[in-house]
């Protein structure tokens, strides 16, 4: 018969790898992106472009995960003009966007690049760039 | 008419005692007098068939703002149409006003041509002189030049300026350039500095009407309806005996009295916006066809030299 002192300490083992076990699994989830927001995977299922719709004074998505060298496109569905302008006021900068007028941007290096529209401050937006 | 008292906002630093908001949506337009420090309201109506109080006085200007020229959707496919008409109501006043004051958004984008058309449609309005001040939709694309080039002839900076008439000082100030991410309106340093030395020689009698774009007070920020640094501009002003602030920007009126400033919007001449938090968001607000220019309008200043306040007359088309 063990001792209460070992059983504990098996017992720990025991749980403390089927946490390890289930961390596994949910690292690999998290890989996989089951587990990301609906609408960055969809972003991620188009190789190549990715697209920022700007609607009732916002951006959706408004957080993007990208890979490195993809090409960003935001298009404006709002009946007032915006314009997409990096933080900076350097990186990237669109002429004003009436509306179903479009703006493209490639991402090269990794990096988060927060961005606004200069005629509505309040409306941010962020690219994740991997 | 009622008042309209709204949820307590962020802090602006300033006092809320004293506060009280008219608001008028449709039909007639409202005049608000404040007469030893009791306000009180007119409907426009009663104000021309029952001529109540003394209207006229030594000064009267009228202010017209977001006449968004170029902008085409159902809210309005017609605002250069609505912008005629407002003129025409401006041009039926029983006293012509001395000047007019244009807050901003003259064009939807800044276009050449739109600038034009405004320009063209204005040479009817019936008064002597024009003032005008940017709103973010006439700056975009070029910071400003195209509209400091066809309106800024005797400004500073961006475009600031002021200007006396029959004893009142004009201030116009811009609040629409160099906006930073997830900010309000923006007066900037040199701007302010600027208004300091403005008005620090003026006497404390001295009426003050202000006039800027985006709105010196926190109407409502999570729309943008706010200016960040005002109170700085603000305190500069406290001094005063009378100060009145006319602002764009928000396509409604709304107005606000603290202590000896009175803070008002006026309409647009081409759409509707929502109230605060009414609508997921700023943008045009489509009505009926037969309600549009219930919604739409121009305001009429009246001063009367040696009285503590502005009367502000709001009619609609």
């Amino acid at each position: 018969m063990r001792s209460t002192k070992t059983q504990q300490t098996r017992t720990a083992r025991i749980l403390g790898t089927a946490i390890l076990g289930a961390a596994a699994v949910l690292s690999l989830s998290l890989a996989s992106g089951a587990l990301r927001p609906r609408s960055v995977i969809a972003a991620q299922e188009k190789p190549g472009t990715n697209t920022v719709t700007i609607d009732n004074f916002s951006f959706a998505p408004m957080q993007l995960e990208i890979k490195a060298g993809t090409e960003v496109t935001w298009i404006n569905k709002d009946d007032v003009p915006h314009t997409v302008v990096s933080d900076d006021h350097k990186l990237f900068k669109s002429r004003a966007l009436d509306t179903d007028e479009k703006f493209s941007f490639t991402f090269k290096d990794p990096g988060t690049y927060e961005y606004f529209c200069s005629v509505h401050p309040k409306m941010t937006g962020k690219i994740i760039v991997k | 008419m009622s008042d309209y008292i709204e949820k307590n906002q962020d802090n602006d630093g300033v006092d809320r005692r004293g506060f009280l908001k008219c608001m008028a949506w449709a039909g007639t337009g409202t005049l608000c007098l404040l007469q030893g420090g009791v306000l009180k309201s007119f409907a426009l109506t009663d104000v021309l068939q029952k001529n109540v109080g003394n209207l006229k006085g030594d000064l009267s200007f009228v202010q017209i703002s977001d006449s968004h020229i170029g902008f085409s959707k159902p809210a309005n496919p017609d605002v250069t149409g609505t912008l005629r008409e407002a003129i025409a109501k401006v041009n039926a006043l029983p006293t012509p006003p001395s000047f007019v004051l244009h807050t901003g958004d003259l064009t939807h984008l800044s276009k050449p041509e739109e600038f034009d058309t405004l320009s063209e449609s204005l040479k009817s309005l019936k008064t002597e002189r024009i003032y005008y001040v940017p709103g973010e939709h006439d700056v975009l694309n070029d910071n400003g030049a195209m509209f400091h080039e066809r309106f800024g002839q005797g400004t500073q900076g961006d475009g600031w300026y002021s200007f006396d008439q029959k004893g009142a000082h004009f201030i116009g100030l811009v609040n629409v350039l160099n906006l930073k991410a997830g900010g309000l309106g923006n007066l900037g340093h040199a701007q302010l500095e600027w208004l300091e030395k403005d008005v620090a020689k003026l006497k404390s009698s001295t009426p003050i009407v202000v006039f800027a774009h985006i709105p010196l007070w926190s109407v409502y920020p999570q729309w943008g309806w706010g200016t960040d640094d005002s109170e700085q501009a603000l305190s500069y002003l406290k001094r005063f005996g009378s100060v009145t602030v006319l602002n764009g920007h928000i396509h409604q009126i709304m107005q606000k009295v603290e202590g000896n400033i009175t803070f008002h919007t006026a309409c647009s001449t081409a759409f509707p916006q929502p109230q605060p938090g009414q609508a997921d968001s700023p943008g045009p607000m489509k009505v009926p066809a037969e309600k549009l220019r219930g919604m739409l309008g121009i305001t009429d200043v009246n001063f009367v030299r040696g009285k503590h306040t502005l009367a502000i007359v709001d009619s609609t088309l």
